[in-house]
C-alpha cells in the first residue's frame, strides 16, 4: 500500500511522529479539536457509523453502532483494549510505540462521543515500559490543554489513566477486562448485560481495541466517504496484519482490507522461510480454525466475510504460517497449552476440557497415545464447543477440531511410529 | 481487630506513589488499585510478602484473601520468591516456529538450570511463558526484576550470555546490598 | 399479580412473575433442572454449565409485533442456536424451553463427565455421600464409564483446615464458587476466595483466624460436593443413619429454626447429636444458621449434667429420688407463708416460665427474671414489629434504625438480614435498599452498610432518640431533650428520612444501659414510632435485641425483671426458688437463712449453695416453645432420651403446684400451652397444633434434589406464630414518659458489651469453639491507652466496685475516649450496667 495510515502517520512522518511537536505539526489533534469545538457527540457517532469502521479487536463489530448503544446513564467510561495477548498479535504494541498520539487522539474522540470524562487504557502488564512512555505523553497532553478540564474552552473535560494487566489473556475479553480494572479476578461476566449498559463499575462503557481507535482521527479528518473507499464494501479501511511463523519477513503489514493471503504472504513478505512449501495458515492466532494452504485459501481476500466463507475467522488478523515441516498435532498441542494456561477457570467445559485436551495431545505427541486418543481428542473438543461462558472455550477447540479434520495423519503417525519427541509437561 | 504488626509499611515508603495510584480510580472504587499496588509492592522483594498483602488489603478496605486471589490469578504476580532476574522466554506457537524451544533449552543449559528453576546463586530464574506480542522478533524474552520489565528481541543464546554477565551482580555487590 | 409471564417448559404451561429465571420457573412445576453453581439465594453466575437447555422465543412480525404463525396456526419459534443456561436467562412471554431433548441430555452428560475428570470419586468415605448433588446428578446424568485416564488425575490435599471449624478437600471442589459468593454477597466477608486460575483454581483463606466469619458453617450446606465439611461432623455419621428432630436454636433472640441430627453412638453409649442443621423459615433464618447455633450445641450433651435430685443435709450432699425430694420442697414452700422469692432464667421455655410463675404466684410469692437486665418487654407487647415482617425483604420505603446494639454479635441472623435489606445483596439485586441508620457510641460491623451513622456518648442514647422525635414532631410536642436535633444536621437529616418513610423499624438493644436505662430507651423508641405513625403494621414497630433466646417469653409469662439486685429482691424470703439462673456465679448473694431450691442443668455456683438441686432436662430432651424478639412462638421437639432422672422444668413446678393443692398436673407440654393460651394475654389461639402449621416456602429446599438449595432441611414441623401487638389489635397506644438515665463520671466508664463467642457456660462446653473464644480482655481507645501507658496485649488491673480484675488490653479507635469496653461473660464480674473504674498496668 502506498500510504501508511496507522503505523506511521499520514504517510509523511517517520520515527519523529511519536513526539508531540511533530505529531501536531503534521495536523495531529485537529480532529479532536474539531469534534470538541464543532461537533455534537451524536454527529461524531453518526460519522463513525457512516464510515463503516468495524472493531479490530477480533469480533469486527461496527464501532459507531457500539457507541450508539450506550445506556442513558452517567458517568460513562471508555476503555481502550490494549491487552493484546492473542498468540501472533503484535500490532497494538507497534501502534502505541510508533504512533501513540493517533491512538490517544482516537481514544479522546471516543470519550467525547460517549460523553465520558474518564478513559482507561488497559495494557497488558508486559507493556510496562511502553505504558511509562504513554503516561509521559498523557502528561504532555495535559500541559497542552488537550486533557484536563474545559478542553479548548468547552464544557468537555477528560482524564486518561493507564491500567496494567498482569499476565492473563482472558483480560482481553472485554468483560473480564472490566472486572480486572475493578480489582477482581479477570473472569468474564455474563452477557447480557453488555458493557454499553453495565460496564465499568456497572456504568455504561465503551470498550474498543487500540487499532480501532487509531482509525478514528482519520475518519473525522477525511470523512466517511474517503474511509469507505479503502478496502471492500463490508470490510473497509486499513488493517494491520500481523504476520508470524514461517514468513520470510514476519512483521506488521498495514494493508487495505481485501488484500489476499497470497499478496500478503508472497508479495509483501517475500514468501516462506527457506522457500519451503506453505502447509497451513492460522489466520487469527491460536483462536480460529486452521486453513490449508490451498489456492482457494491463498486467493481469499482478507475480509471478515471472506475468511469466514473458507471456514475460519479474520479475527484480529494475527496470521501464523506453518511450513511443510510442521506437524499439526504439535501446533495443536501448542495452542492447547496456551488455552489451558489461560483458561480463567470460571466455567467447567473450558477449565476441564482444555486440561483434558492438553493431556491427550501430550500423549499423542510423546508417542504414548493409542488409536483411540485422536478420536477422543476430537470428541472432547466437541464436548467443549458451544457450552462455555465466553468465547475462549470455543477458541481452544478451533485448532484441534480443524487440525484433526484437515491433517488427521499428523495426529495418528506418532502412534504408528511410537516415536514422538519427548515433550516436557509444564505444570 | 488490632492492626497487624508491620516492620516498614508500604505507606511509609511509597506514600506519594500510593496516592497517585489511588487518584486514578473513583474514591468509592478503591479496590481498583489492587493490581497497581501489588506491582508496586512486588518491586521490593521480587514477590509479594504476607505483610504487603495485609497492608494492601487494609489500604483498600478489602479482605486479605481478596488480595491473595489477585496475586494468584495473574501470572506476573508472584506469591513466592524466585531469582533476582526472571528470564521469561516466549515459547508459544509463533515463537516456537522460529526456534524458541531450542533457544530456551540453550539458555537453560548455559545457566545450568531447567525451565522453571533458579540458578544456585539465586540470581536467575528461567521460565517459559505465553505469547508476549513480539512474535515477529523471535526468539525473544522478557526480564522481570526490581527495575521493572524489559523486552529482549531477536536474541541468540550468545546474546543471553552477554546479558547475563551484565545483569549478574558480583558477590561483592551482593554483600553490599545485603548489609546496606 | 401484575407482571405474570406465561411460557411453556417441555409440555407444561407455566405462569411466573416477570424476572423469574428459567430454572426457578421449571422448579415451580417440579421440573428439576440440574444445577451446581446456581443457588436460589445467590446471584446467578452461569459458570458450571450444568443447567443448559434449549430456549426459543416466538417470532414476531417486524411491523405489527404480532406473533407469526406457521401453517398449523402454531406460533413460530426462533430457537437459539446455542444451548442456554437456565440459571441465568429470565423467562419472557411465550418463551419455549426444552429440557429433555437429546441435545440437552448429552450436554448434561458432558458437563458431569468434565467435573468427574477432577473428582476423586471417594464417595464411600465422603461426608456428603448420601446427600451429595454431584453424586445424585452423576447417577441421573453421568455416563457409566470414565474415558479419562485415572492416573492423570490431579492429586491434591485432602484435608485442608480453613480455620478450625471448616475443612476443605481440594480434590472434591468443583469450583462452583457457591461458598465464596455466599461469603461475599450475603455475608459481606469475603474471607475465602479463589487462588490461581483455570484447572488450578483453589479455595483459600488468608484471614486470621482462618475463615473468619460467624456464618462459615453455611458454606458446608450449600457446597454441592463434599469439599467443605465441618470439623464437628467430619466423618461423624452417614446422613442416612441419622434421626431428624426439628428444634429451635437456644442461643439468641432470633429463634433460628434447626434440625437436630442424632445417632446412636457406641463410644458415648447412647444417642447423641451429630450435627445441627438449618431448617427453612424464610421469615426467621431463611436457610441459614450462625456458627454459634451450629457448633454451640455440645453443652446439652456435656458429661457434667445433673441427673438426680440432690439434697444438702448437715453439710453433705446426698442423692434423692423425686418421691422424696418434691414433698420436702413442697413442705418448705408451704411453710414460707408467701415469703417465696422466685428467680427464673430467660432461657427457660414458655411452659417452664408459665408454670414457675403460676406456682410462685399461687404461693403469694414474687418472681424475678434473671439476669433481667433489659427493659421494654411491655412496650414490645404494645408496639412490637408487625407480624409477618421479613427484615431481609425491607426496601426503599423503609427506614431501619438500629440503636445501642452490636447486632452482628448479639443477633447474627438479624444482622445478616438487615445487611441484606440495606444492600439488596444476593438474589435480591436490583431492588432498592432500605435506608439504614445505625446509632451507637462506638463503631460496629453494621456501620459499613449504614446510610447514616449517629454517634452519641454513652448515656445519651435516650436523649438522641428523643431528639429525633422532637425533630419530626416539629413543635417539640412537650419532649424534653438535652440534644437539639434542629441544629444538628445529621439528626435533622435522619428525622427527614423518618418522616418521608412509609415504614420504620427500630431495633433497640441495651449496650451501655441497665434495666431502667434500656427501658427508657425502649419508651423513647416507642414514642418515636408512635409520633411518626410507624406502629401496628408489617415493616413497622419495635424489635428488641434481647440478651437471651426467650426473654420475650419471660415477659409474656409474667416473669419480669425486678429492677433491683438479687439480695434486695430476696431479702426476707424464707424460700428462694430458682430455675435456670445462676446469680451466685455472677457475684450476687442469697440470704443466709433462706431455704434455696434450684432446678438446673449443671452444678453452678448457685446450685452449690442450694439446699435442694433438681436436675432439669435440656431443650434437646423435651418439648417446649420459645418466643423470639419478634414475638414468634416456636416449638421444639425432643431429640434425645431423658438424661437420668432429669425432668422438664415445667413438670417440676406443676408437680409442686399439685402437691401444694394449688392446681392439677397437666397431661403434657401441649396441655401447658393450652393453659397459656387461656391465661396469657395475646397467646389465645396458640396451640401446639397451630405452631406446627406450615405453608409452602420459596425457594424449595430439602427435597431430594439437594443440589438446588443445599442440605438445609425443609420445614414440615411448623413456622411458628407471632403474637399480635396491641397496636395491631387496633389499640391506640399512647407515648409514655421517659426518664433519661443519669450518667456516671469517673476516670473511666466501663461499658459491658456482648460478644457472640463468649466464655459462657454453653460455649465453654462446646470444645470445637474454644479456639474462637477470646481470652478475657478489655478494649481501650488509643488516646486513653497512651495516656495510661498501656499498649495492645499488656495486662492491666481494672478496679471496679473496689475489686481488681486482671485482663489483657486491646487498643483500637472503636471505643470513645474515656470508655473501656468490657466484653460480658469472658471473665470478671457480671456488670449489670456501665460503671466507673480505674486502670493500672501490671508489670509482666
Ligand atoms: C478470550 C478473548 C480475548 C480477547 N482479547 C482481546 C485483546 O487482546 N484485544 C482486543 O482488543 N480485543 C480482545 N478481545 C475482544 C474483546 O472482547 C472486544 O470484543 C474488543 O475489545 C472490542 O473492541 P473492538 O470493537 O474495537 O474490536 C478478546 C475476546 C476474547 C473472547
Ligand atoms: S470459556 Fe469459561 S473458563 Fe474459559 S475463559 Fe471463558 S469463562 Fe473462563
Ligand atoms: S451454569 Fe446454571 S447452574 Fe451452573
Amino acid at each position: 500500500m502506498s500510504e501508511f495510515l496507522l503505523l506511521r502517520h499520514r504517510n509523511i512522518g517517520e520515527e519523529g511522529i511519536a513526539e508531540l511537536d511533530e505529531y501536531l505539526r503534521l495536523g495531529g489533534f485537529q480532529a479532536f479539536r474539531k469534534v470538541v469545538t464543532q461537533m455534537s457527540p451524536q454527529q461524531v457517532i453518526d460519522l463513525v457509523k457512516a464510515s463503516g469502521l468495524r472493531g479490530r479487536g477480533g469480533a469486527g463489530f461496527p464501532t459507531g453502532i457500539k457507541w450508539s448503544f450506550l445506556s442513558d446513564r452517567f458517568p460513562r467510561y471508555v476503555v481502550a483494549n490494549s491487552d493484546e495477548s492473542e498468540p501472533g498479535t503484535f500490532k497494538d504494541r507497534e501502534i502505541m510505540e510508533r504512533n501513540p498520539f493517533q491512538f490517544l487522539e482516537g481514544l479522546m474522540i471516543c470519550a467525547y462521543a460517549s460523553q465520558a470524562h474518564v478513559a482507561y487504557n488497559y495494557c497488558r502488564g508486559e507493556f510496562w515500559q511502553l505504558v511509562d512512555e504513554l503516561q509521559s505523553k498523557v502528561i504532555q497532553l495535559h500541559d497542552h490543554g488537550m486533557l484536563g478540564d474545559r478542553i479548548f474552552g468547552s464544557e468537555f473535560s477528560l482524564q486518561i489513566h493507564h491500567h496494567l494487566g498482569a499476565g492473563a489473556y482472558i483480560c482481553g475479553e472485554e468483560s473480564a477486562l472490566l472486572e480486572s480494572i475493578e480489582g477482581k479476578l479477570g473472569q468474564p461476566r455474563l452477557k447480557p448485560p453488555f458493557p454499553a449498559d453495565r460496564g465499568l463499575y456497572q456504568q455504561p462503557t465503551v470498550v474498543n481495541n487500540t487499532e480501532t481507535l487509531a482509525n478514528v482521527p482519520l475518519i473525522i479528518e477525511r470523512g466517511a466517504e474517503w474511509y469507505r473507499s479503502i478496502g471492500v464494501e463490508k470490510s473497509c479501511g486499513p488493517k494491520i496484519m500481523c504476520l508470524s511463523g514461517h514468513a520470510k519477513n514476519p512483521g506488521n503489514y498495514e494493508v487495505p482490507l481485501g488484500t489476499t493471503f497470497r499478496e500478503l504472504i508472497f508479495d509483501l513478505a517475500d514468501g516462506i522461510t527457506g522457500d519451503k512449501r506453505l502447509k497451513a495458515i492460522l489466520p487469527s492466532g491460536a483462536s480460529a480454525p486452521i486453513l490449508p494452504a490451498t489456492d482457494v485459501v491463498l486467493d481469499t481476500p482478507l475480509t471478515y466475510e471472506d475468511v469466514s466463507l473458507v471456514g475460519s475467522q479474520l479475527g484480529s488478523a494475527s496470521i501464523i504460517l506453518l511450513d511443510e515441516t510442521v506437524d499439526v498435532s504439535w501446533a495443536a498441542m501448542k495452542t492447547t497449552r496456551f488455552f489451558k494456561h489461560e483458561s480463567c477457570g470460571k466455567c467447567t467445559p473450558c477449565r476441564e476440557g482444555t486440561y483434558w485436551m492438553d493431556r491427550l495431545l501430550h500423549r499423542i505427541n510423546n508417542g504414548q497415545g493409542d488409536h483411540e486418543d485422536a478420536n477422543l481428542l476430537g470428541e472432547v473438543a466437541k464436548q467443549i464447543t458451544g457450552k462455555c461462558l465466553c468465547p475462549l472455550g470455543d477458541f481452544s477447540t478451533s485448532a484441534v477440531i480443524s487440525g484433526l479434520e484437515l491433517f488427521h495423519d499428523d495426529f495418528t503417525q506418532h502412534v504408528r511410529n511410537g516415536n514422538g519427541s519427548t515433550v516436557e509437561l509444564s505444570e | 481487630m488490632t492492626p497487624k504488626e508491620m516492620v516498614v509499611t508500604l505507606r511509609d515508603r511509597y506514600a506519594d506513589e500510593i496516592e497517585t495510584i489511588l487518584e486514578r480510580y473513583p474514591a468509592e472504587q478503591k479496590r481498583s488499585a489492587v493490581m497497581p499496588l501489588i506491582f508496586m509492592a512486588q518491586r521490593e522483594e521480587g514477590y509479594i510478602t504476607g505483610s504487603a498483602i495485609d497492608e494492601i488489603a487494609e489500604l483498600l478496605d478489602i479482605a486479605s484473601t481478596q488480595v491473595v486471589s489477585i496475586v494468584g490469578f495473574y501470572t506476573l504476580f508472584y506469591a513466592n520468591p524466585g531469582g533476582m532476574h526472571r528470564i521469561q522466554i516466549c515459547t508459544d506457537l509463533p515463537c516456537a516456529l522460529r526456534g524458541a524451544d531450542e533457544f530456551a533449552e540453550q539458555v537453560c543449559e548455559n545457566l545450568g538450570v531447567k525451565l522453571g528453576e533458579t540458578t544456585d546463586d539465586g540470581q536467575f530464574t528461567v521460565e517459559a511463558v505465553m505469547c508476549l506480542a513480539a512474535c515477529d522478533k523471535a526468539p525473544m524474552f522478557q526480564v522481570q526484576n526490581s527495575s521493572g520489565l524489559t523486552y529482549y528481541e531477536c536474541q541468540s543464546a550468545d546474546d543471553v550470555n552477554v546479558l547475563v554477565k551484565e545483569l549478574r551482580t558480583s558477590p561483592d555487590d551482593l554483600d553490599e546490598t545485603v548489609s546496606g | 399479580m401484575a407482571d405474570q409471564v406465561t411460557l411453556k417448559i417441555d409440555g407444561d404451561v407455566v405462569s411466573v412473575p416477570a424476572g423469574t429465571l428459567i430454572v426457578d420457573a421449571a422448579k415451580s412445576v417440579s421440573n428439576d433442572i440440574p444445577v451446581f453453581c446456581y443457588h436460589p439465594k445467590l446471584d446467578p453466575v452461569g459458570m458450571c454449565r450444568m443447567c443448559l437447555v434449549e430456549v426459543g422465543t416466538p417470532l414476531r412480525d417486524r411491523e405489527s409485533g404480532e406473533p407469526e404463525l406457521d401453517e398449523h396456526g402454531d406460533q413460530k419459534i426462533n430457537w437459539m442456536p446455542k444451548l442456554q443456561t437456565a440459571c441465568t436467562v429470565p423467562v419472557s412471554a411465550g418463551m419455549r424451553v426444552r429440557t429433555a431433548t437429546q441435545q440437552v441430555t448429552r450436554a448434561r452428560k458432558d458437563v458431569v463427565e468434565f467435573l468427574l475428570t477432577s473428582h476423586p470419586l471417594d464417595c464411600p468415605v465422603c461426608d456428603k455421600g448420601g446427600e451429595c448433588p454431584l453424586q445424585n446428578l452423576t447417577m441421573s446424568h453421568g455416563s457409566g464409564e470414565s474415558r479419562y485416564l485415572f492416573d492423570e488425575k490431579i492429586q491434591l490435599q485432602k484435608r485442608v483446615p480453613l480455620g478450625e471449624l471448616i475443612f476443605l478437600d481440594r480434590e472434591r471442589c468443583i469450583q462452583c464458587a457457591r461458598c465464596t459468593r455466599f461469603q461475599d454477597e450475603l455475608v459481606g466477608e469475603p474471607v475465602i476466595g479463589f487462588d490461581k486460575r483455570g484447572r488450578a483454581l483453589q479455595i483459600v483463606t488468608f484471614s486470621e483466624p482462618g475463615f473468619d466469619s460467624h456464618f462459615s458453617g453455611n458454606t458446608t450446606d450449600i457446597c454441592p460436593v463434599g469439599a467443605l465439611t465441618t470439623a464437628d461432623f467430619r466423618f461423624g455419621a452417614r446422613p442416612w443413619e441419622m434421626q431428624h428432630t426439628p428444634s429451635i436454636c437456644p442461643h439468641c433472640t432470633v429463634g433460628c429454626n434447626t434440625h437436630l441430627n442424632t445417632r446412636r453412638s457406641g463410644m458415648v453409649g447412647g444417642t447423641v447429636i451429630k450435627r445441627v442443621m438449618p431448617r427453612q423459615n424464610e421469615k426467621v433464618n431463611e436457610i441459614w444458621l450462625c456458627d454459634k447455633g451450629r457448633f454451640g450445641h455440645h453443652f446439652a450433651g456435656s458429661s457434667d449434667r445433673l441427673t438426680v435430685p440432690l439434697v444438702r443435709k448437715d453439710g453433705r450432699t446426698i442423692e434423692q429420688s423425686w418421691e422424696h425430694v418434691l414433698p420436702l420442697v413442697a413442705a418448705k414452700l408451704a411453710a414460707a407463708d408467701g415469703e417465696v422469692a422466685g428467680i427464673a432464667g430467660e432461657r427457660l421455655s414458655n411452659e417452664d416460665l408459665f408454670c414457675f410463675q403460676t406456682l410462685v404466684e399461687g404461693l403469694g410469692g414474687r418472681t424475678m427474671q434473671w439476669p433481667g437486665r433489659m427493659g421494654g418487654g411491655d412496650l414490645v407487647q404494645q408496639v412490637g414489629v408487625g407480624a409477618g415482617t421479613d427484615l431481609a425483604q425491607l426496601g426503599a420505603e423503609t427506614v431501619i434504625l438500629v440503636v445501642a446494639s452490636d447486632l452482628a454479635e448479639e443477633a447474627p441472623l438479624w444482622w445478616f438480614k438487615v445487611r441484606q435489606a440495606a444492600t439488596k445483596a444476593g438474589a435480591t439485586l436490583n431492588k432498592h435498599p432500605a435506608s439504614l441508620v445505625v446509632a451507637n457510641a462506638r463503631d460496629t460491623k453494621l456501620d459499613r452498610y449504614a446510610n447514616h451513622i449517629v454517634r452519641y456518648s454513652y448515656g445519651d442514647e435516650v436523649q438522641t432518640v428523643q431528639a429525633l422525635t422532637h425533630a419530626i414532631s416539629g413543635d417539640g410536642a412537650g419532649i424534653e431533650t438535652g440534644i437539639d436535633a434542629q441544629h444538628n444536621p445529621l439528626l435533622s437529616e435522619v428525622a427527614r428520612a423518618i418522616e418521608a418513610a412509609e415504614n420504620m423499624i427500630i431495633i433497640y438493644g441495651s449496650e451501655g444501659l441497665d434495666f431502667s436505662g434500656s427501658g427508657a430507651l425502649a419508651q423513647a423508641c416507642a414514642n418515636l414510632l408512635i409520633a411518626s405513625g410507624h406502629v401496628g403494621g408489617v415493616g413497622n414497630g419495635l424489635l428488641p435485641v434481647w440478651p437471651s433466646n426467650n426473654t420475650q417469653g419471660a415477659w409474656d409469662m409474667g416473669v419480669r425483671p425486678a429492677g433491683m439486685s438479687v439480695s434486695e429482691f430476696t431479702s426476707g424470703a424464707k424460700v428462694v426458688l430458682l430455675a435456670g439462673a445462676d446469680p451466685v456465679g455472677d457475684g450476687e448473694s442469697l440470704p443466709e437463712d433462706a431455704f434455696v431450691v434450684i432446678s438446673e442443668l449443671f452444678k453452678t455456683d448457685t446450685a452449690s449453695r442450694a439446699d435442694v438441686v433438681l436436675p432439669a432436662q435440656a431443650f434437646v430432651e423435651r418439648e417446649g416453645s420459645y418466643t423470639s424478639g419478634d414475638r414468634r412462638v416456636q416449638r421444639f421437639y425432643p431429640a434425645l432420651p431423658a438424661l437420668g432422672d432429669a425432668m422438664p422444668d415445667w413438670n417440676i413446678f406443676v408437680r409442686l403446684t399439685a402437691l401444694l393443692g394449688l392446681g392439677t398436673v397437666p397431661a403434657g407440654a401441649g396441655a401447658v400451652m393450652r393453659q397459656i393460651a387461656a391465661d396469657v394475654p395475646r397467646y389465645d389461639g396458640i396451640s401446639y397444633e397451630r405452631l406446627a402449621d406450615v405453608e409452602e416456602q420459596w425457594p424449595h429446599v430439602g427435597g431430594r434434589d439437594s443440589y438446588y438449595g443445599g442440605t438445609a432441611f425443609e420445614n414440615s414441623a411448623g413456622l411458628g406464630l407471632q403474637t399480635p401487638t396491641l397496636a395491631e389489635m387496633g389499640h391506640q397506644v399512647q407515648p409514655g414518659n421517659v426518664e433519661p438515665p443519669s450518667v456516671e463520671s469517673g476516670e473511666f466508664l466501663v461499658v459491658p458489651i456482648t460478644l457472640l463467642y463468649d466464655r459462657g457456660s454453653m460455649l465453654l462446653r462446646s470444645k470445637i469453639m474454644h479456639q474462637r473464644l477470646p481470652e478475657p480482655y478489655i478494649e481501650l481507645n488509643v488516646v486513653d491507652a497512651e495516656r495510661a501507658g498501656v499498649g495492645a496485649g499488656d495486662r492491666v488491673a481494672l478496679r471496679v466496685n473496689g475489686h481488681d480484675w486482671e485482663m489483657a488490653t486491646r487498643v483500637s479507635t472503636s471505643p470513645p475516649e474515656g470508655v473501656i469496653l468490657f466484653p460480658r461473660s469472658l471473665a470478671g464480674p457480671l456488670l449489670p450496667r456501665t460503671m466507673v473504674a480505674s486502670l493500672r498496668k501490671l508489670e509482666s
